[in-house]
C-alpha cells in the first residue's frame, strides 16, 4: 500500500501523515480544518502527487448544491433541441451532465477527490452527501441507473469553520486540525520553497513574522502563505537582514507590509501603535 | 480492547460513537499505526475527535487512561495565577502576607493548591484540607483562613457585591440549547429584513412567460436573486454577578438569535459597558476589544441589542472610576451615550420582571439613558422590542 510521507514541496507533520494514511487505508474521507493559509487545499494536491493519482477538485461556493456534484439534468438544452427537432432529444442520457463525484467514482484508477471549503455551502449540503460518501454510490433517476465507485477515491474535505458540520457527517470522516506551524516547522517549509535563501534573512523574517502575529487585535493574522509571499518580495526587492533587524519602534510597520497585512484596519492598527510609540519616546 | 477509553472519553463529553471506535479498531487491524504510542495517539485522535474544541479534552483523557505509557498531559485545571495574586494583594494585611511567606510564599501556596486539585475528586464542604466551601483550608470559598484562596464560589453571596472575584464562572453562553427556543425564534423573526442578494438563482415565472412570449415562443428563462434575511444585529450581553439567576433565559435568547441572524456579532460586558468589551466571556482576562473599535467596525445599520438586568450601584453608571472591575476613566453613561449615538436602532432587554423595575434605582437610570427603550425579556416583551426596532 502506498504511504504518504510528505513530498519535497510539502512538509507534513507526523500527526498529519498518520491521519492521511488512516484515511487512505480505510477508504474514508479526511476532513481537514485549520487557519486560512496553512495549506489545506495544497494538501490534496500533494497527496495526489505523492500517491501518483489524479486530482479531481470540487470547489464549493455558497450556491453549490450537493446534486451538482453527482450529476445535472440539462433540461433547458433538451427543450431547445426539442423545439429544433434534433433527434438527440429521444435519449435523455444525452442531457445528463456528470458531476465531480461521478467522475471520481468512474475513473479507472482511484483518484484523489478534493471537496474544497465545504463550509461555504448551505447548512444542509453535507447531509445531502452522507450516503454518497459512505457507500460511494448514487442513483440517477432520469436514466434509472446506479453509479457505483469502481475504486473508492481518496476524499479530502477542507473546512474553514464558517459553519458547524452535522454530527452524522463528522462520524463518517477522519479529522485533522492543521495547527499553525511552529518556528522549526516553518523554517523547513520556507526551506522547501526557497532553497537558496540566506539563513540570516530567514531568521530575521521569521522573527518579524511571529512578532506581527503576536500583536493583539489583528483582524487577519498573517499565515504561511502570506509569509511565503512576503519572503519572495523581500528577495525580489533585495531587502537585507540588517534592515529587518532594525527594531526601531517608530518604524513598527515591517517593510513591504502589504504582503502580510491584508486589511486596512490592521494597517491602521500598526500605524497607531507606531504613533503611540513615537509619542512615548518624544 | 480499550473499551474503558471509549467510556472515559464519553464521560469527558467528547462526543464519540461506537461507529468511530470500530473504525479505530479497523485501522489498528490494518496496521496504520505501527507499534508506536505516538502513532497510536495520532490515529486515535484523527479517528475519534471531530472538532478542534475537543482536542484538549481528548489529550487529557488519553493521558489519564494510558498513564504509564508515555503521557505528558497535565491534568490540572489552570488557574490564572495573576488574579489570585491580585486578590491576595487587595485583601491581605501585611501581617497575613508574612504568614504566607512563612508557608513558603505564593509559589508554594499555588503548588500545594495544584496538588490538592489533583487529589480531590468531587465536591467538598467543611473540613480543613480539601478545597470546598466554608472550611478553614486555605483553598475554597467562604472560608476563614487569612490566606484563603477562593475558587469558583457558585453565586455572589450578595447580589450587589462590591467586587466580584469569581472569575471562573464567566462561561460563554451556550447557544446549543434548542429546547424552548422556538418561541423566541418566532418573536425574533419580526426583525427579518428581506433583501435580494447573491447570484440569480430563482426562476422568475412572470418574467419568463412575458419574455418567452415576446421571443415568439422560444424559451427565454429569467432568473432573480434569492431573498435572504439581511438584518444585522450587534448583541451586547451582561454576564456574571447578578446575571447568574437569568443565565438560562439569556442562553436561550442567544441560541435563538445565533441561528436566526446571519450577521450577528456578540460581545460581553459586566453590569455596564465601558471602554472595552469582551468577544469571549471565558477569555475576558486576556482578550478585549475597545468599544471605540467596535463603533468603527460595525456600521450604523446594525441594530444594537443590550441584554442585562441593569442592576448595579448607581455610581457604576454615572461616576468615572466606579466600575466594579477596573478603573474607568469615563462613566458608563458616557459610553452608553456613544453607543446609542452610533446605533440609532437600539433596545435593552431586561430579564428582571417589569413590575420590579421601580425597586432598583439603576434600572430607572438605564431606562432614561435608553430613552425608555427597555423591555422585559419575556416573549411578549421581546415582541414589543422587535416592533420597536423595526419602526
Amino acid at each position: 500500500m502506498a504511504r504518504f510521507d510528505g513530498t519535497e514541496s510539502y512538509i507534513a507533520t507526523e500527526d498529519l501523515r498518520v491521519a492521511v494514511n488512516a484515511a487512505v487505508a480505510l477508504e474514508r474521507p479526511l476532513l481537514v480544518k485549520g487557519e486560512p493559509g496553512t495549506g489545506k487545499t495544497i494538501l490534496a494536491h500533494e497527496i495526489a502527487k505523492a500517491l501518483g493519482k489524479d486530482l479531481i477538485a470540487w470547489h464549493i461556493k455558497s450556491t453549490t448544491k450537493a446534486q451538482q456534484g453527482l450529476y445535472e439534468y440539462d433540461a433547458v438544452t433538451r427543450l431547445r433541441d426539442g423545439q429544433l427537432g434534433d433527434p438527440k432529444v429521444a435519449d435523455i442520457g444525452n442531457y445528463i451532465v456528470q458531476g465531480k463525484l461521478w467522475q471520481a467514482f468512474t475513473a479507472d484508477v482511484a483518484p484523489v477527490l478534493l471537496i474544497d471549503e465545504i463550509d461555504k455551502a448551505d447548512i444542509e449540503f453535507p447531509n445531502d452527501l452522507l450516503l454518497e460518501l459512505d457507500r460511494m454510490e448514487f442513483y440517477v433517476y432520469e436514466t434509472r441507473e446506479t453509479v457505483k465507485a469502481k475504486h473508492r477515491p481518496v476524499v479530502i474535505i477542507t473546512s474553514n469553520n464558517e459553519k458547524e458540520l452535522p454530527d452524522a457527517f463528522l462520524r463518517r470522516c477522519f479529522f485533522h486540525y492543521i495547527r499553525f506551524p511552529d518556528r522549526d516547522t516553518m523554517t523547513k517549509i520556507v526551506d522547501v520553497h526557497y532553497p537558496g535563501l540566506q539563513k540570516a534573512l530567514l531568521r530575521e523574517a521569521l522573527t518579524v513574522f511571529y512578532d506581527v502575529r503576536e500583536v493583539p487585535g489583528l483582524k487577519k493574522k498573517p499565515s504561511t502563505s502570506e509569509l511565503l509571499d512576503w519572503i519572495k518580495l523581500l528577495m525580489v526587492e533585495d531587502v537585507s537582514p540588517e534592515t529587518l533587524r532594525q527594531r526601531d519602534p517608530a518604524k513598527l510597520i515591517p517593510p513591504l507590509h502589504g504582503a502580510l497585512l491584508k486589511n486596512e484596519q490592521d494597517v491602521h492598527l500598526f500605524e497607531r501603535l507606531a504613533f503611540l510609540n513615537r509619542r512615548e519616546r518624544g | 480492547m480499550f473499551f474503558g477509553f471509549l467510556f472515559e472519553l464519553r464521560e469527558a463529553k467528547v462526543p464519540v460513537s461506537l461507529k468511530e471506535f470500530l473504525v479505530l479498531m479497523d485501522a489498528m487491524r490494518l496496521n496504520v499505526a505501527a507499534y508506536s504510542v505516538e502513532d497510536f495517539y495520532y490515529l486515535a485522535r484523527t479517528a475519534l475527535v471531530k472538532d478542534e474544541r475537543h482536542l484538549d479534552k481528548f489529550d487529557l483523557v488519553f493521558g489519564h487512561y494510558f498513564k504509564g505509557l508515555e503521557a505528558p498531559a497535565d491534568a490540572t485545571p489552570a488557574i490564572p495565577a495573576e488574579w489570585l495574586k491580585a486578590l491576595g494583594e487587595k485583601l491581605l494585611t501585611d501581617e497575613e502576607k508574612k504568614q504566607i511567606e512563612a508557608m513558603g510564599g505564593w509559589a508554594k501556596l499555588m503548588e500545594t493548591l495544584q496538588e490538592r486539585l489533583n487529589e480531590q475528586k468531587g465536591r467538598h464542604e467543611g473540613g480543613k484540607k480539601w478545597i470546598g466551601t466554608a472550611g478553614t483550608s486555605p483553598y475554597g470559598a467562604h472560608g476563614y483562613n487569612p490566606e484563603g484562596v477562593r475558587i469558583g464560589q457558585e453565586e455572589g453571596r450578595n447580589s450587589r457585591a462590591v467586587k466580584v472575584w469569581d472569575k471562573r464562572e464567566f462561561r460563554n453562553l451556550d447557544d446549543r440549547i434548542e429546547l424552548g427556543t422556538r418561541n423566541i425564534k418566532v418573536a425574533l423573526r419580526r426583525l427579518r429584513q428581506f433583501a435580494r442578494e447573491g447570484a440569480d438563482l430563482e426562476l422568475d415565472l412572470d418574467d419568463t412567460i412575458r419574455s418567452t412570449a415576446r421571443n415568439a415562443g422560444w424559451l427565454d428563462l429569467k432568473l432573480v436573486r434569492e431573498r435572504r434575511n439581511a438584518v444585522k444585529v450587534l448583541l451586547l450581553l451582561d454576564i456574571g454577578g447578578s446575571m447568574d439567576g437569568h443565565i438560562r433565559t439569556c442562553a436561550e435568547l442567544f441560541s435563538a438569535a445565533s441561528t436566526e441572524f446571519k450577521h450577528l456579532s456578540s460581545f460581553y460586558f459586566h453590569n455596564c459597558p465601558y471602554e472595552a468589551l469582551w468577544p469571549d466571556a471565558n477569555r475576558r482576562r486576556v482578550e478585549h476589544m475597545s468599544t471605540l473599535e467596535i463603533l468603527r467596525t460595525y456600521d450604523p445599520s446594525y441594530k444594537l441589542i443590550f441584554v442585562g438586568d441593569a442592576s448595579m450601584s448607581p455610581y457604576e453608571i454615572d461616576e468615572p472610576g466606579a466600575s466594579v472591575e477596573h478603573f474607568n476613566d469615563e462613566s458608563g453613561a458616557v459610553w452608553m451615550g456613544r453607543l446609542l449615538a452610533a446605533y440609532p436602532k437600539a433596545i435593552w432587554l431586561n430579564p428582571v420582571p417589569e413590575r420590579y423595575w421601580g425597586g432598583t434605582m439603576s434600572i430607572g437610570m438605564m431606562r432614561t439613558l435608553m430613552g425608555e427603550r427597555m423591555f422585559p425579556l419575556t416573549l411578549e416583551g421581546l415582541d414589543r422590542a422587535m416592533r420597536r426596532l423595526t419602526r
